[in-house]
């Protein structure tokens, strides 16, 4: 599914193999999405994140890091060892965690990967998303 | 550091500085010397294409994703010349009488600000859009009301040949919204007022305002800024701020004035709002026609208002709770999705506020008081119920938990839809209406401004915008803002006199 990549200038260049796991479990059409296609869905969250100081930048980085390491202590293994099933039930768990940073970091994460994967105009027409400047006089 | 001159410097151009500097524009046909400093670009037409990833940057303070200090809220607000009246839906409506009263501000009376929107509803073109440029969207809101027992009504809307793009939020890519960058802006450019964008006002000083002008970054939309870049003092006689809720309560804090008022940036409130869907089982005509045609407030009733609405892809992803197969399924049912905002009616409370950090950049405190809740839950099962009365077949409710209500389930909709999952940082909540932080009344120790925005132990400094408002609007408030910047620019034109003299241009 993923592709390794040792790129370390991106904020989840790094992390890159654990965000594309979570990725795949949150838009779940992501996992037939090519490698030039990740690149695309990696580029918008990217520039998205551009203008966000470093400090943001490395808190997710490291949120992502807590969700491959966290499903050790639930179901003894990583996130990316993880079922697909397995994988929805823990960040479930973390969606509705008690603790607001767990809750808050997830929100985080998932808006990226909305912004990477639904801002495609691929992901647009996927949807039957069909708004254009030209209105009305493009649906006659 | 250059130093210029102005008779009135005016920090913003959206719904409060723009009107300023409309209302302005005699004293510039005088040669008085009027300046409106904008921190965003000047965009022309061919530029708005729609799409989200390319406006969003080029339109909204942190790309329309910032975020209250504890992250679980997102604020929209515009940053471009014509600040938020390029990005809103045109929704115009006058001052509600009820709670003009209820803001009880010493010389503020609700028959004059009436007066004074219905002065700029018909300068705005503000009318009722034709049944035949109706979408599906906006029919199934009325026929869902009717059937759930309520009465939705028409929003008047403040367009001139719209051609239905859907896109008032990314702004309108035709020219038909008629914001302050189409009509206040350019009758004031005309007559003489100076505009400079990409301008951003770092801090006040005594009759003065320190501004840094920037390039146009590679690769970025609209016009460069019409003065050099650089930082400059430009020292006025009056200077207006009209950044916004967030904005101006931010530079007056940041300008490390000695005795402001010690209420600026409280009272923040802002409409908090979720998106709902409600899935039909035949495509409807959603996006396409404007996406803000009706509403039903039941503000007084029971603290909430319902609008129409309809977004755009990362948007409405965003903006609904969940993940994975449920979710994805609902995206991809987007051409049979019905859409409804619900808005809470906040109200001002202690700690809600504006504050800086160490840096300057405005920080927005906000938490949900249990009112605001359930006043949000209420209107979510109200717009559930509205939604299956309208022949949806499920509802994706935030505050339900899952969020997905089968159109079998609609009996249980007061069990489903249930304060316990409104749990911020799990679902999504943001706000465009951004009121307060300045707001107005009769001296230092309860306001930070007069009625007429007239900062309190600072006769030279004003305030015209959304921050002037000492509660919640509870409708949408872009003619009440104009209406405000109105007394505001009618006080300065009455002080005129004292304006000192100086040759035409800003120097």
């Amino acid at each position: 599914m993923a592709q390794v990549s040792t790129s370390r200038e991106t904020t989840f260049g790094p992390v890159r193999d654990s965000f594309r796991a979570v990725a795949v479990t949150v838009v779940p059409e992501a996992v037939s999405l090519q490698p030039a296609e990740w690149e695309e869905v990696e580029r918008i969250v990217e520039r998205g994140l551009a203008s966000r100081p470093s400090s943001i930048r490395r808190q997710l980085r490291l949120f992502v890091r807590i969700l491959e390491i966290l499903p050790l202590f639930r179901f003894g293994k990583t996130f990316r060892r993880l079922d697909p099933d397995r994988r929805t039930r823990f960040l479930l768990a973390i969606q509705d965690a008690p603790l607001l940073l767990l809750r808050r970091g997830f929100w985080g994460v998932r808006t990226l990967i909305y912004m990477g994967y639904y801002s495609r105009p691929a992901a647009r027409d996927e949807i039957g998303y069909r708004a254009t400047t030209a209105g009305w006089e493009g649906r006659l | 550091m250059i130093d210029k001159q102005a008779d009135v410097v005016i920090v913003g151009s959206g719904a409060g500085g723009g009107t300023v500097a409309h209302a302005l524009a005699p004293l510039a046909r005088e040669g008085k010397r009027i300046l409106v400093l904008e921190q965003g670009p000047r965009l022309s037409i061919s530029e708005f294409t729609g799409r989200e990833l390319e406006m969003a940057p080029a339109l909204y303070e942190d790309e329309g994703g910032f975020l209250t200090a504890d992250g679980t809220m997102t604020l929209a607000f515009g940053r471009a010349l014509g600040g938020s009246t390029v990005v809103y839906t045109g929704t115009s409506m006058q001052p509600p009488e009820r709670v003009i009263r209820q803001w009880n501000v010493p010389g503020l009376a609700h028959a004059d600000l009436d007066e004074r929107a219905r002065k700029y509803a018909a300068q705005n073109n503000v009318h009722f859009l034709d049944e035949t440029e109706l979408n599906d969207n906006n029919r199934l809101f009325v026929e869902g009301c009717r059937n759930a027992g309520y009465h939705a009504e028409q929003f008047p809307i403040n367009v001139k040949g719209c051609r239905g793009t859907s896109l008032c939020n990314l702004g309108c890519p035709t020219g038909a919204k008629q914001g302050t960058d189409r009509v206040q802006l350019p009758e004031a450019e005309n007559a003489g007022v100076g505009i400079v964008t990409r301008a951003e006002v770092l801090r006040i000083e005594d009759r003065a305002v320190v501004v840094r002008v920037s390039e146009r970054p590679d690769g970025a939309k609209g016009l460069p800024s019409e003065w050099p870049a650089g930082d400059y003092r430009i020292t006025a006689g009056t200077v207006v701020l009209a950044g916004g809720a967030v904005g101006s309560p931010a530079l007056l804090l940041r300008s490390g004035m000695a005795d402001l008022p010690r209420r600026v940036g409280e009272g923040f409130t802002c409409h908090p709002a979720h998106i709902l869907v409600g899935e039909h089982p035949r495509p409807i005509t959603n996006d396409v026609g404007h996406p803000k045609s009706f509403f039903l407030d039941r503000a007084v009733e029971e603290g909430y208002v319902l609008e129409t609405c309809m977004y755009f892809p990362f948007t409405t992803a965003k903006n609904l709770a969940g993940f994975g197969a449920p979710h994805s399924r609902l995206m991809h049912a987007y051409p049979r999705l019905q859409m409804i905002l619900v808005l809470g009616c906040d109200k001002a409370v202690p700690g809600n506020r504006v504050s800086v950090d160490r840096a300057g950049k405005p920080v927005v405190h906000y938490r949900f008081t249990p009112e605001t809740i359930e006043a949000m839950v209420r209107a979510t099962r109200a717009s559930a119920r509205i939604f299956f009365g309208a022949g949806a077949v499920r509802v994706h409710a935030p505050s339900a938990d899952p969020p997905l209500i089968e159109a079998a389930d609609a009996n249980r909709i007061d069990e489903l839809i249930h304060a316990r999952h409104f749990k911020p940082g799990r679902i999504s909540v943001s706000a465009a209406h951004l009121m307060g932080g300045c707001g107005m009344g009769r001296d230092a120790t309860d306001s930070v401004t007069d009625s007429r925005g007239r900062v309190h132990g600072r006769p030279w400094l004003r305030v015209a915008d959304s921050s002037l408002f000492p509660d919640s609007l509870e409708i949408n408030p872009y003619l009440t803002i104009m209406a405000l910047a109105d007394r505001v620019a009618e006080g300065i034109l009455e002080d005129a006199g004292a304006l000192a003299p100086r040759a035409a241009g800003v120097a």
